[in-house]
C-alpha cells in the first residue's frame, strides 16, 4: 500500500474509488451537477461521472462558478466522496469546502502519477493522510 | 488564520446570525486556502438572485419569501440553517442572472423562473444588493481603484479588473461573495498580496493582434497554454480599447483560467517587460503565430459542423454601447434571414441608451433583439429549435456546446451579421 502526505484542505475521513485525470476541471460549464458528469467538450473524463468517487484532479480552471456547480452536485446527492489535487485556487479551495466531502492538497508525491483509476483510496483529511490500494493488488487479493 | 477582535466578534455572533454564518463560512474557507489573515473589502460582485432549480423547488414549497431566505442561506453562506436575509454590509453588485419576464416570448423558458428572477431582484433590492445584472459591472458604474480590495465573481470580470483597472480580487464564488457582502472580509491571499501579481510566462506576439477577433483568438490560446498563471503580452499589438480587453480576458479566462495578465505600456501595473515580472523570471517564452492562431481557432470551432444557421449570439461578455451601434449599423434597412434569430446582449443601463440613441429600434426593425440581465450559457435559454448558433464571443463558442449540446461557430462580428442575414455561415480564418 502506498502512503501520500499532504494538509488538510476539508476534514474528515473517507474512502471510494480513485477518478483520475490530468486535466483540470470547470464547474460551470464543465460539470452536470444533477448527474457529477464531465461535459466539457475536449475532455478526457467527458462522459463520466465523480459520483461516490475519489477525484483525483490538477486543479480548477474556468467559470467562478465552480464553487456553486459542486455545491449543487451535493444538494443532487452526487457530489464526489473525496477530493485530491496539487494546485490551490480560489476556486478550488472554496468549491471543497461547499462540497463539505474530505478533501486534501500538496502531497509529497504527485498523486496524478502514482494514483490511477480504480485504485482504492482512503484519505484522513485531519492529518493530512492518504492511503492508495493499487487496482492489481485489489484485483489479485 | 489570525482574526481580528471585531472579526472574532462576528465570528460570535455580536453581529447577528446571518453574519456569525458568514464569518464561519470565511474561516473555514481562509483555512482551505492556508491564508494567514481576512482583508476589509468595500466592493463586492457576486449573484443571489439567480433561480436555481433547488429554489425554484423551495420556492414552489415554501412559497417565495421562504424560498429567497433558504436559498440565500445553503447558496451563498453554505449554510443548510434557514436563516434570515440581513441588508448587506458594503457595496455588493448582482452579476449576471436570468432573463426577466420581458423575454417571455423569445424562447421556451418556463415563466415561474422569470417571474422568480423579478421577484428575487425586489428581495434583494431592498436588502442593498445593486441589481447591475451584467457579466461586466464595470461598464455600468463599478469601476474599482488601482489597489482597491474586491471580492468579485464572473471570470472575465475579476480578470479585467484585476489585470486592467489594477484593483486586488481572486476569483471569488457565490458562497465568498454572500459572506463577504455582510462582513466586509475576504481572505487575504492569491492576488490581493503584491507577490504575487508579477508575470510567470513572456508571450512574444509575431502576428498582428489588432481587431475583435485577433483579441479573442489570442485570448483563447493564451488561456489554454498557461492555465492559471500570469501571461504578459509583448510584441505586434495594437493600442486595444476597453473592448478589445473585454474579450481577450473572457477567452483566456474560458479556456484556462487566467485571472491576470500584464500588458506593458498599457496596463497600470506593467509600465515596461522588466516591471511586469518583478523579482520573477518567465518560466516559459512562449511564441505566437499563425499556427498558433489556427489551432485556438479550429479548437473554437471544434463542435462547429452544419453551416445552416439557427441562432446568432452576440454580446458575451456584454455589449459596450459601442458595439450595439457597430452591430445596428450593419442592420440598417435590412431583415434577417426567415428562421433566423439574432440577440444582442447588454447590461439594461446600456440598454437605456441605446434606446434613446435609435440602435434598438433599427435591431428591431432588421427582426433581432436586445436582451439584458442574462445570456443563454447561463440561462439555458435560446431561440425555439436552435440547433446551431453563430457567435462572436469565444467564452460563449468555449461554453455553449458543451451546457446546451448545440454546434456554435465561432468568428467576427461582421461574419456574424452575415450569417443572420443569410442563414448561412460563410465565416473562416483569413
Amino acid at each position: 500500500m502506498l502512503v501520500l502526505r499532504g494538509r488538510k484542505v476539508v476534514g474528515g475521513r473517507t474512502e471510494g474509488e480513485a477518478l483520475v485525470t490530468k486535466d483540470t476541471i470547470s464547474g460551470w460549464g464543465g460539470i452536470d451537477p444533477q448527474t457529477g458528469t464531465i461535459i466539457e467538450m475536449r475532455h478526457e473524463l467527458r462522459g463520466q461521472s465523480f459520483k461516490g468517487k475519489i477525484l483525483v484532479f490538477p486543479g480548477a480552471k474556468g467559470s467562478s462558478g465552480w464553487s456553486a456547480f459542486f455545491h449543487r452536485a451535493r444538494l443532487s446527492g452526487v457530489a464526489p466522496r473525496g477530493m485530491i489535487f496539487n494546485k490551490m485556487t480560489t476556486k478550488v479551495a472554496l468549491g471543497a469546502v461547499v462540497t463539505h466531502s474530505p478533501a486534501v492538497t500538496d502531497l509529497d508525491q504527485d498523486p496524478l502519477k502514482v494514483i490511477e483509476t480504480g485504485d482504492w483510496v482512503e484519505i484522513d483529511a485531519d492529518q493530512g493522510i492518504v492511503k492508495v490500494t493499487k487496482r492489481k493488488e485489489r484485483s489479485a487479493g | 488564520m489570525k482574526l481580528t477582535d471585531s472579526e472574532k466578534a462576528m465570528l460570535d455572533g455580536k453581529e447577528g446570525h446571518a453574519v456569525q454564518k458568514a464569518m464561519d463560512l470565511l474561516v473555514r474557507y481562509g483555512d482551505a486556502l492556508g491564508a494567514e489573515r481576512l482583508v476589509d473589502t468595500k466592493n463586492v460582485c457576486g449573484t443571489v438572485t439567480a433561480p436555481t432549480p433547488w429554489k425554484i423547488e423551495m420556492a414552489k414549497k415554501r412559497g417565495v419569501e421562504h424560498g429567497l431566505h433558504a436559498g440565500f442561506s445553503e447558496m451563498n453562506l453554505d449554510s443548510d440553517e434557514v436563516i434570515e436575509v440581513p441588508r448587506v454590509k458594503v457595496y455588493t453588485c448582482q452579476l449576471i442572472q436570468q432573463y426577466g419576464p420581458d423575454t417571455a416570448n423569445l424562447h421556451e423558458g418556463s415563466r415561474d423562473v422569470l417571474n422568480l428572477q423579478k421577484q428575487a431582484d425586489g428581495f434583494f433590492g431592498s436588502r442593498g444588493v445593486h441589481i447591475m445584472a451584467t457579466c461586466t459591472p464595470y461598464q455600468v458604474g463599478n469601476v474599482p481603484v488601482r489597489g482597491e480590495h474586491c471580492a468579485w465573481m464572473e471570470s472575465s470580470a475579476v480578470v479585467y479588473c484585476n489585470s486592467v483597472l489594477g484593483a486586488r480580487t481572486n476569483t471569488e464564488g457565490t458562497e465568498s461573495t454572500g459572506a463577504a457582502s455582510l462582513t466586509g472580509k475576504i481572505p487575504d491571499w492569491g492576488f490581493h498580496l503584491s507577490e504575487n501579481r508579477f508575470g510567470t510566462h513572456l508571450v512574444k506576439v509575431e502576428v498582428p493582434v489588432e481587431d475583435m477577433m485577433d483579441w479573442g483568438l489570442l485570448g483563447y490560446w493564451v488561456g489554454e497554454i498557461v492555465q492559471d498563471e500570469i501571461p504578459v503580452l509583448s510584441g505586434r499589438i495594437a493600442q486595444p480599447e476597453l473592448i478589445k480587453l473585454k474579450h481577450f480576458g473572457a477567452a483566456a479566462s474560458s479556456s484556462g483560467g487566467v485571472e491576470m495578465y500584464h500588458i506593458p505600456g498599457v496596463t497600470p501595473e506593467a509600465p515596461s517587460v522588466e516591471a511586469a515580472f518583478g523579482p520573477r523570471r518567465p518560466v516559459q517564452t512562449l511564441s505566437y503565430g499563425n499556427k498558433e492562431r489556427r489551432i485556438a481557432y479550429e479548437n473554437l470551432n471544434h463542435s462547429a459542423k452544419d453551416r445552416k444557421i439557427d441562432f446568432v449570439m452576440l454580446g458575451c461578455p456584454h455589449d459596450s454601447i459601442e458595439q450595439i451601434w457597430l452591430a445596428a449599423r450593419q442592420l440598417e434597412g435590412k431583415r434577417l434571414h426567415t428562421g433566423t434569430e439574432l440577440w444582442i446582449h447588454t447590461p439594461r443601463a446600456l440598454r437605456e441608451v441605446a434606446d434613446r440613441s435609435g440602435y434598438t429600434k433599427i435591431v428591431e426593425d432588421a427582426g433581432g433583439h436586445i436582451l439584458s440581465d442574462s445570456c443563454p450559457a447561463i440561462s439555458r435559454m435560446m431561440p425555439r429549435g436552435t440547433r446551431v448558433v453563430a457567435t462572436d464571443s469565444a467564452k460563449q463558442a468555449h461554453y455553449l456546446p458543451a451546457i446546451t449540446g448545440v454546434q456554435a461557430w465561432f468568428g467576427s462580428l461582421q461574419e456574424c451579421i452575415d450569417a443572420a442575414l443569410t442563414g448561412t455561415w460563410s465565416g473562416g480564418l483569413p
